[in-house]
């Protein structure tokens, strides 16, 4: 029987829950075991293939390609989790959204203290689309595990996976439940 | 003050109270946690919250602002009052702007404490990202004001304990929020050691050059959950 | 003594604000017509926004510094009510009503014209401080909308076309107090079209609305030959229960207040109609003022209190001098005042406290806590109002309608009040209706009269859908057309709007979410928060993205808001949602969508900004 597919990304967030991720150390020797890697930076494969069993995702939205992503991911995972801070409540991305993306902007390419002569705003069609505000995974597609933590630690996604692989509940012990 | 005692029954457990006393206050006394936010016990109770919402006698009441009575039922540990107070820590997650990853108070925040009691996993509502500012005027304070919950305790504290009435309140419906007399902190008569700043239930009003002093593992609530202190006295009572 | 006059009514406002010896000046005045008392704040600010058209940061200090007071417990009274402002504001305060009913009788369209003809948008102050422009929530004309202040003169009736004259009007006079500042001194005088206030009783009935004009002081004289526990045993035995809406029985409410020990009680007037939809008080007000001050001082006399309060919205400003005109004719001719008709020892004065825009000081606790000078947050209950009220003392807190009910019952005996009506709601009850009818108005029927004999006498009885008691109440479809209006079946405090077939009931209820969360006190998480979560929850639904899953939740949240609440107003928020989707659910049905999950946003909107800003589309699918 084939073992179950793993796949993970990261959007707008800072690779924090990845590294945290691999910080379970020699116990990613058992989880080779238990899964098969899909999608994710950890092993560079770019495309899905077909459906994975589960998929994690790091970061939250905050232009157009993540969005696309995301859909992606939801699309192809049958137990989609949102892992961390930034997935969960657009983390510190998000702090841009109490000045708004016109402002941030500005500050940041035209008249902030950091910029000589006159600045331009990156317009490279290579370059997707901000949106108006940095987005918690939730609101753009149906999430069906959370785990929160900034990082989660490495005990906590291991917890997780654990009980996501084996069909047990997702039940985290108060020590492992933290939002940062 | 203190005239007949008489009993009441939480959850079925007998629970014994003075004249006086609201329903938070006896159960506090009991061991029976209540959870609670905007509450104080050395403060007036005013209601804020809502958290402390029990089924008094078959209707939802608040117990902190309820004297508790003789012959009182209370359900307060249930699955539908859990619901429903988790319900109201997500609204004013959704309220206000917490970033529990780089706040000073995280570990000892009241509000983050019952995300966990309740296990708040993610908000249920869209984040409303309100705009707010800081104050960071005053040389040994400041105030972040997308952590205030409106718990009203600094505005109580500095009336009642500290004696200055340094905050108030402004506006209503969901444009209320505190206000500081003067405009800023730094005209204000506030404080470091104030009790208003002392018992700010989040990461509102900060002493500055004092965060992240406490390691992680060993803050207020890491490794058990807020109101373990008040549900060990009854344990302890029992062994 | 009589009771003060309105605040420094003919004094000119100062149309920019005045220097700051003005302010000195005007807040030296105002405190000491109020006698230094904090108590009597709402009068302090409204007496200085009069003269000095808005209070600034200096004013407010002042008046703190006078009254002895922390500066923050002024701003945060001032900055609670909708009336008085902190800013500068237009000479000309054009409030449009805001309602399902203005709205369908065409205010949007009559907002669009005053933006037009003004050039500025709702909420904004033309450029040369002429003119600010806003919508307020109901002011009380449901039957005769779209209806407007303007200072504080109301106008009724209005047409697009109207927008143009009156501006025109206003500009061409010029005169800094062509018309009264907040609070308003009446209609007459402004010369402006529309600026009337058509008669709004459309059915007299058994007890109030009488053929024979009524008699001022005849319930008093029936009290008098009483004594005063006997008094309260007959608006018991009339089985009088309160007509703003919840139904507490009168007499057990002043039997508490009067058992209640205390050095002084009062006897409060809730003339704060603010009841989306409602009007019956302001005819009361307009043309039975005596049968309510009789009422009130037969209230007085049995619970032994000495002073009276009729709270009157601020929207009814322009009732001010009739009221007070009706007053003074009673201290004239014994009825108020010392000695009573001649009963030594009895002495009552009433006088009238002008609320400032606060549909919450409708609840008796939160118009307490307004009308000691401060924001009107209800209060923690128990105590209630009638062991600890108005400045702690004991305080029956009663709507006009039943006072008016209390004196005809001395007058008439309570036999004669309890024939009439059902069971458990005796005599009879105003109705507001306004809406989709013929002949909107105030109704005098018998308690016990079915929705559709209701609609048969308004001239509607194919309507869609009845909202019974306001946003509060709820939403009766017509397979209920049978049930009564009475406390046991269909209670209402008075408000009946009407809804005629192709009205969107959805859009009723967004309305209604909108006024609730603009009214909200803020003092409680759940009203604080759920109402605006609502609001944003139904515009989810409005736009064709909301899933079952969406409307479990929206149910969920109105729930927990009714449940958790601290008083009326959040425990009531929910109910246009809650009685829709009991009721009408074939309305959220229509609107379901049945895919398993659909976002909040869409993408396409959450990229609009950077559109804009970069000047370029999305980056196209395949090289995404």
């Amino acid at each position: 029987m084939a073992k179950p597919k793993l796949a993970t990304c990261a959007l707008a967030g800072c690779f924090g829950c990845h590294m945290s991720f691999l910080d379970i150390d020699e116990r990613l020797v058992e989880l080779i075991d238990l899964v098969d890697l899909d999608v994710s930076p950890l092993d560079d494969k770019k495309s899905f293939t077909g459906m994975v069993d589960v998929g994690l995702v790091e970061g939250g939205c905050a232009d157009e390609r993540h969005v696309k992503v995301l859909r992606e991911f939801r699309e192809r995972s049958r137990i989609l989790v949102a892992v961390g801070a930034c997935a969960i409540s657009g983390g510190v991305p998000a702090l841009r959204n109490l000045a708004g993306l016109d402002e941030c902007l500005r500050v940041a390419y035209l008249d902030g203290p950091t910029v000589e002569g006159g600045g331009v705003i990156p317009n490279d069609p290579e370059l997707p689309l901000l949106l108006d505000k940095v987005y918690p995974v939730q609101e753009f597609v149906k999430i069906d595990h959370f785990l929160p933590g900034c990082p989660p630690s490495a005990e906590t996604i291991w917890a997780a996976l654990k009980a996501l692989l084996t069909g047990a509940d997702l039940n985290l012990p108060y020590p492992l439940f933290k939002y940062e | 003050m203190s005239g007949e005692r008489f009993t009441f029954t939480v959850d079925g457990v007998r629970v014994e109270a003075e004249p006086g006393q609201t329903v938070i206050e006896a159960c506090d006394a009991a061991g029976i946690y209540i959870p609670r936010l905007c509450h104080h016990p050395e403060l007036p109770p005013v209601g804020h919250c809502r958290v402390c919402t029990c089924i008094i006698d078959g209707r939802p009441t608040s117990a902190c602002v309820m004297p508790a009575a003789k012959g009182m039922v209370v359900e307060n540990d249930t699955p539908a009052l859990t619901a429903e107070r988790r319900t109201l820590i997500e609204m004013l997650f959704a309220e206000g702007n917490h970033f529990c990853q780089f706040c000073e108070a995280s570990g000892d925040c009241e509000l983050q404490a019952l995300g966990y009691l309740f296990g708040m996993v993610a908000p249920a509502f869209p984040h409303l990202w309100p705009k707010r500012p800081v104050d960071a005027s005053h040389p040994d304070i400041y105030i972040d004001h997308n952590r205030c919950i409106l718990c009203s305790r600094c505005v109580r504290a500095s009336r009642t304990l500290d004696g200055k009435a340094v905050f108030g309140f402004e506006g209503r419906g969901i444009d209320m929020h505190l206000a500081v007399a003067g405009g800023h902190l730094d005209e204000s008569a506030i404080a470091a050691a104030d009790k208003a700043v002392e018992m700010c239930p989040v990461g509102c009003i900060v002493v500055k050059r004092t965060g992240y002093r406490t390691p992680y593992g060993r803050r207020r609530y890491d490794a058990a959950p807020i109101g373990s202190d008040i549900t060990a006295k009854r344990l302890g009572a029992k062994d | 003594m009589l009771p003060s006059e309105p605040p420094a009514a003919d004094l000119p406002p100062s149309p920019t604000g005045g220097a700051g010896a003005g302010i000195a000046e005007v807040v030296a005045d105002a405190v000491a017509v109020a006698g230094g008392a904090r108590t009597r704040l709402m009068d302090i600010v409204q007496a200085a926004q009069q003269r000095l058209g808005h209070l600034s940061e200096e004013t407010m200090g002042a008046i703190a510094e006078r009254l002895g007071i922390p500066p923050v417990e002024v701003a945060d009274m001032v900055s609670f009510y909708a009336f008085l402002n902190r800013t500068p504001k237009g000479r000309y305060h054009i409030r449009l009503s805001r309602s399902p009913v203005s709205l369908l009788k065409g205010a949007g369209e009559v907002a669009a014209a005053f933006r037009q003809v003004l050039g500025i948008a709702m909420g904004e102050t033309s450029a040369d401080g002429d003119f600010t422009l806003e919508w307020t929530n109901d002011i009380g004309m449901a039957d005769q909308e779209p209806s407007a202040l303007i200072n504080g003169t109301v106008l009724t009736q209005l047409a697009p076309g109207d927008a143009a004259t009156i501006v025109g009007r206003l500009r061409a006079h010029h005169a800094p107090n062509a018309l009264p500042l907040f609070p308003g001194t009446g209609v007459a005088g402004s010369g402006l079209p529309h600026a009337q206030i058509r008669p709004s009783l459309v059915a007299p009935g058994a007890v109030l609305f009488r053929e024979e004009p009524p008699l001022p002081g005849a319930g008093i004289r029936a009290a008098l030959a009483l004594e005063p526990d006997d008094v309260v045993r007959q608006i018991s035995a009339a089985r009088l229960r309160g007509r703003g809406g919840a139904g507490f029985p009168t007499g057990l409410k002043w039997k508490l207040c009067r058992q209640s020990p205390a050095e002084g009680r009062y006897v409060i007037c809730n003339a704060d109609e603010g009841e989306p939809g409602t009007f019956k008080d302001r005819v009361l007000l307009s043309e039975m003022p005596h049968l309510m001050f009789d009422g009130m001082t037969i209230a007085g006399y049995a619970l032994g209190a000495r002073e009276g309060v009729v709270y009157l919205r601020g929207e009814y400003a322009y009732l001010w001098d009739s009221l007070h005109k009706a007053l003074r004719a009673r201290y004239a001719q014994g009825l108020a005042g010392k000695d009573i008709l001649g009963r030594a020892g009895f002495d009552f004065d009433i006088r009238i406290q002008l609320g400032a825009g606060a549909y919450i000081c409708g609840e008796e606790s939160a118009l307490v806590e307004s009308l000691e000078g401060k924001r009107g947050s209800p209060r923690d209950r128990p105590p209630f109002p009638t062991i600890r009220g108005h400045l702690q003392q004991p305080t029956a807190v009663d709507n006009v309608e039943t006072f008016a009910c209390a004196a005809r019952i001395l007058e008439d005996g309570p036999e004669a009040f309890a024939r009439l009506g059902t069971a458990e709601s005796t005599g009879t009850k105003l109705l507001s209706v306004s809406g989709d009818c013929p002949r909107p108005g105030v109704y005098e029927v018998p308690f016990g009269l079915t929705v559709n004999a209701l609609l048969d006498l308004v001239g509607a009885p194919e309507a869609a859908f009845v909202q019974m008691g306001g946003p509060s109440g709820q939403c009766v479809a017509p397979k209920d057309y049978g049930r009564r209006i009475a406390f046991e079946d269909l209670p209402t405090g008075g408000s009946v709007m009407v809804f005629a077939p192709g009205r969107d009931v959805l859009a009723v209820v967004r309305e209604f979410a909108d006024f609730f969360a603009g009214e909200s006190c803020g003092w409680c998480t759940p009203c604080r928060v759920g109402t605006t979560l609502l609001k944003d929850e139904l515009d989810k639904l409005l736009s064709d993205r909301a899933t079952l899953a969406d409307i479990r939740a929206l149910e969920g949240l109105a729930q927990t808001i009714a449940r958790t609440s601290r008083c009326g107003l959040g425990q009531t928020a929910p109910n246009p949602i809650l009685s829709t989707m009991r009721n009408l659910p074939e309305a959220y049905e229509a609107r379901l969508r049945p895919d398993p999950f659909l976002p909040w946003v869409s993408l396409n909107e959450a990229l609009k900004p950077a559109i804009a800003i970069q000047g370029r589309e999305p980056v196209p699918e395949d090289q995404a």
